[in-house]
């Protein structure tokens, strides 16, 4: 178990609810080789996950969340990538330090993935069904309570429990027909549909943890409401924890309940949604906010953050967002400020953050 | 796609200065056919062969055996100082004799792929710039050619219209030009809605006008690509239908009905057959390198 | 996918019209006298005028066609003037031994060769891209009926292991006629040691015919498997804890192959057309041989009738290959 337990109760009162982290992100670092040379896209990552919390990952194309989410299911090809120092911690376990045998068993059964495209990531040439059932399977095959056998099942057994499983777990993501739908390719449902389908196959190993990239990303504004709140609804039903990443603070608003940015491989701020979209305190999230237009907006009056991402091969010693700061100061260029709390459990990396205003 | 470290390089990238854009990217494949050893490698086999087809005659050490002449008392003789091949049943010189080969099989390709491309490209040019009934027509006329494998077709032909050369190179070329047909076929459609043609057509030019001096020197590189890559499988069928007694007339030497008159005479007088085999072998090879490589260089996209 | 089976059967009728009315085409396309040619050169005056009745060549072209369509239609393709027997005899006699040698050309080609590609692909390091690339290019580049010979050499008169050519020595009775296919008959009789013996004779052929496809279908396999391998689905599968042994021989292997597929079909022409190669190189009695001997003798009729039954297994290979990838990808059913 988990050996760092964070503060301590006090004697006689109950533990505090969600005490430990499910996931613990510790410094993460990971280097990319890539043409020019090894770029360094992941510097220092912390993020703590506990049951029952949605986490939205935001930060603009290349900050490094879909290679965060990657990582914790081990999927970031080694090379051309490079861990350095860092852990990730999940139930106990450094899953950094386990071989691939050892990690295999965790996928779709404890930690489910969702991916962006539902069109490409669903295999053309197979019936969901059997996609579906394949995945139970695996599961099953490390905890085969997941299909309700004894453990001495026949194979045979193991297919029909299987295929019953897929066919309720489409039921619950509101596919309808269900069960005939289960003999269905992929091109015969529309995108929406198939993301739920993704979803059905994401928890039909009944994870704990749960990571989404992007999930809403390539579809309609109406069909991304629905697919949100399915996922809130599973969420709570088997009390997941979420590392939804997204680069749609709307989609945050809506569906977690905490929030962490990214920016240039390292989190700049994280806290509870409600706090850190109403008080944003790291410049970065400020102006974020401030470029989202909203009724208040004036005509041209969009501001944009001047500057560029920075050059991750080379990338800048101290604060990686100073050189596009208004408020960079010498001190910013000194070592890579640390998350600190500024009210509760709303923290910030920063050496001037903002007012609570 | 998936954030593999693709992404992270284009914010480093810079942008080139505009050269001319067809320029830059002949160099570019010029460059990679040089990086290439074996797209080099092909066209060192073919410059030779090349040299050789068109200088065989005059550099055999005995070119009286191509010309048929016999020498009985040196029949059989293995590979020696005298006869790096050896000689054959009738006494002539297996080197002079595949030297002398090398002409006929590789002018013979370049005919059949010339003929073919020509036919071809005409055919394609008309169907794809008239469309309609004519495209339909000519396209159907060129599946044909689809229902029978290639080597069946051109032997079924050349049966038909007799020995010879000049026979056996049009019944090859019959089962070659549906290919240029569709490809150009294909090209000038594409082409037909371009600008530059709604213009010719505004200052009063005719369609074959349009066509020829217009659309077709545009679409000349993808059927120069094809000519490359089919030149080694001409040579094959050439010397596959000389095999089989097709197409040359003795004493005229070509490299496929010297390796049938050898088979009888294995494995003895193995040299009779190896040689002759090997450079068909060689010269396919070679061409197929060559072929390979300028696909490269002209059409990176389709590289497998 | 019934429909789908249908619509594919009514498109090649009037495929096959097309190859009776090409194959017709050839016929007339003669110089010269086409009567003396089909009578032969050593025919009389009296035979001579005979065919010319026969062929009704003062009538008008047209008819003449239909005249040739009924007569095919009714097994008529004319007579053999060297075996002094109908070609369609002929044909029914050796097109046995033309489909033994093409099947087991194209059975090695795709059970060795797509299974050796799927490998490569997945193992990138252990098979660059220039080893396979160069290996498939002098496949193809080797002349089947040299490749025929230089086995010949090396396994018949050298080592000895394999007989020089024919399909089954003379001095054994061959196994009882149910398919005509010497395997597969000995295998239905029971008969293990004439089943080897086929076999042994089969060896060679099939390999001299089917190195070629054999490589490209290697080679295409393992550039599909390659970029299935990129695909987003199979990082899913990934993800969602699916066994690798799982991915790569069910789901990959389906994916690849649907791309292969199309070249398979490409290469059945290919076979065909080499039967008249490597038949002849190793003596081996098929509708290959028979043309070749005819073209050498000068005997036109048998040539188009091979034409027309090659012909004719083409189409339906094709269409086998067409319904084939209506089964692996269901997409193409639809459409």
């Amino acid at each position: 178990m988990d050996a760092a337990a964070p503060a301590p109760a006090s004697p006689g009162a109950p533990p505090a609810p969600a005490a430990e982290p499910l996931l613990h992100i510790d410094g993460l670092h990971l280097w990319m080789r890539s043409f020019e040379g090894e770029a360094h896209v992941l510097a220092g990552v912390d993020l703590r996950l506990a049951r029952g919390e949605v986490w939205g990952l935001v930060g603009e194309t290349g900050c490094g969340k879909s290679l965060t989410g990657l990582s914790v299911s081990r999927l970031v090809a080694t090379p051309p990538g490079r861990y350095g120092q860092g852990r990730i911690v999940f139930d106990g376990q450094d899953l950094l330090r386990l071989d691939e045998a050892q990690v295999r068993p965790l996928r779709g059964r404890r930690i489910g993935m969702i991916f962006q495209d539902p069109t490409t990531n669903l295999n053309p040439l197979f019936r969901v069904g059997d996609q579906l059932v394949d995945v139970a399977l695996a599961a099953g095959a490390h905890s085969p309570q997941i299909l309700g056998l004894a453990p001495g099942a026949s194979g045979a057994q193991r297919r029909a429990a299987a295929r019953e499983l897929a066919a309720r777990m489409l039921e619950r993501v509101r596919i309808p027909d269900a069960r005939a739908r289960l003999d269905d390719h992929p091109h015969q449902f529309s995108g929406g549909m198939r993301q739920r389908v993704l979803i059905a196959m994401a928890l039909i190993g009944r994870p704990d943890l749960l990571i989404a990239d992007e999930p809403t990303t390539a579809l309609d504004v109406s069909v991304q409401a629905q697919v949100l709140a399915l996922l809130k609804e599973m969420v709570a039903e088997y009390r997941m924890a979420v590392l939804l990443i997204t680069h749609n603070l709307g989609v945050v608003a809506q569906t977690c309940s905490h929030v962490a940015v990214m920016y240039a491989g390292a989190i700049v701020e994280r806290g509870p949604v409600r706090a850190v979209l109403a008080a944003p305190r790291h410049p970065y999230t400020r102006a974020l906010l401030k470029a989202l237009p909203t009724r208040a907006t004036p005509r041209g009056g969009l501001e944009g953050i001047p500057g560029v991402v920075p050059d991750l091969v080379h990338p800048p010693v101290g604060c990686r967002f100073a050189p596009r700061c208004a408020r960079a100061g010498a001190a910013c260029l000194g070592a890579a400020p640390a998350l600190a709390a500024v009210a509760g459990a709303h923290e910030v990396a920063c050496v001037h953050p903002h007012g609570p205003d | 796609m998936r954030p593999d470290g693709a992404g992270i390089s284009a914010a480093a990238a810079v942008s080139a200065p505009r050269l001319d854009a067809r320029r830059e990217a002949w160099r570019r494949g010029v460059y990679r056919f040089r990086q290439s050893r074996m797209s080099m490698a092909g066209l060192v086999i073919v410059v030779l062969l090349v040299l050789l087809a068109l200088l065989g005659p005059s550099l055999a050490p005995h070119p009286e055996h191509i010309a048929g002449g016999v020498s009985t008392a040196e029949r059989f003789k293995a590979p020696s100082a005298q006869h790096w091949f050896g000689t054959n049943e009738m006494g002539q010189d297996v080197l002079s004799l595949v030297l002398g080969g090398a002409r006929v099989s590789i002018l013979a390709g370049l005919a059949v792929v010339l003929l073919g491309a020509l036919a071809g490209t005409v055919v394609g040019a008309v169907a794809g710039y008239a469309g309609g009934w004519t495209d339909e027509l000519l396209m159907r006329l060129s599946d044909l050619k689809l229902t029978v494998p290639g080597l069946i077709l051109a032997m079924a032909v050349a049966a038909a219209l007799g020995p010879g050369i000049v026979n056996m190179v049009f019944a090859i070329a019959l089962s070659w030009w549906p290919g240029y047909a569709r490809l150009v076929r294909g090209e000038v459609m594409a082409r037909k809605q371009e600008l530059y043609v709604t213009a010719a057509r505004a200052v009063g030019a005719g369609p074959g006008r349009i066509v020829f001096r217009h659309i077709l020197p545009n679409v000349m590189t993808p059927v120069i690509v094809k000519m490359s890559l089919d030149m080694g499988f001409a040579i094959l069928t050439v010397a596959s239908l000389g095999f089989i007694g097709i197409g040359v007339r003795p004493p005229t030497p070509e490299w496929g009905s010297l390796l049938s008159v050898a088979r009888g005479y294995m494995p003895d007088y193995w040299w009779t057959a190896i040689f002759p085999g090997a450079a068909i072998l060689l010269a396919v090879f070679g061409f197929n390198l060559l072929g390979d490589g300028l696909r490269d260089v002209f059409d990176p996209r389709s590289r497998r | 996918m019934l429909r789908f089976l249908l619509r594919r059967l009514l498109l090649t009728v009037p495929v096959l019209f097309g190859l009776t009315a090409l194959v017709f085409a050839i016929a007339r396309l003669l110089p010269g006298d086409p009567v003396a040619l089909a009578a032969g050169p050593n025919a009389t005056p009296a035979e001579i005028a005979a065919y010319a009745k026969e062929f009704g060549l003062d009538r008008p072209l047209l008819t003449q066609y239909f005249d040739y369509l009924g007569n095919l239609l009714h097994g008529d393709f004319g007579m053999s003037l060297y075996t002094r027997r109908p070609v369609v005899e002929d044909l029914a006699a050796y097109l046995p031994a033309t489909l033994e040698l093409v099947f087991a050309a194209m059975a090695l080609a795709m059970f060795v060769g797509i299974p050796l590609g799927l490998w490569a692909g997945v193992r990138r390091d252990a098979w660059p891209d220039v080893v396979s690339r160069t290996l498939a290019l002098g496949a193809i580049s080797m002349p089947r009926f040299f490749l025929g010979l230089l086995l010949q050499l090396a396994f018949a008169m050298a080592l000895g292991w394999l007989p020089l050519g024919g399909r089954y020595p003379i001095t054994l009775d061959p196994p009882a006629l149910v398919t005509g296919l010497l395997t597969v008959d000995a295998l239905l009789a029971g008969d293990l040691e004439a089943f080897a013996t086929a076999c042994r004779h089969l060896a060679m052929p099939a390999l001299a015919m089917s190195l070629s496809p054999l490589a490209t279908l290697m080679r295409m396999m393992r550039a599909s498997t390659i970029e299935v391998l990129q695909q987003d689905y199979v990082q899913t599968e990934r993800a969602l804890g699916l066994p690798r042994r799982l991915i790569v021989l069910k789901y990959v292997a389906r994916n690849a192959i649907s791309a292969t597929l199309t070249v398979t079909g490409l290469y059945f022409g290919w076979l065909l057309g080499g039967t008249v190669l490597v038949e002849t190189v190793f003596d081996w009695p098929g509708l290959g041989l028979y043309a070749t001997k005819s073209v050498v003798t000068q005997d036109f009729m048998p040539v188009i009738g091979v034409t027309l039954v090659i012909g004719t297994l083409f189409v339906a290979a094709n269409l086998v290959i067409d319904l084939l990838y209506g089964w692996v990808d269901p997409r193409v059913r639809q459409g």
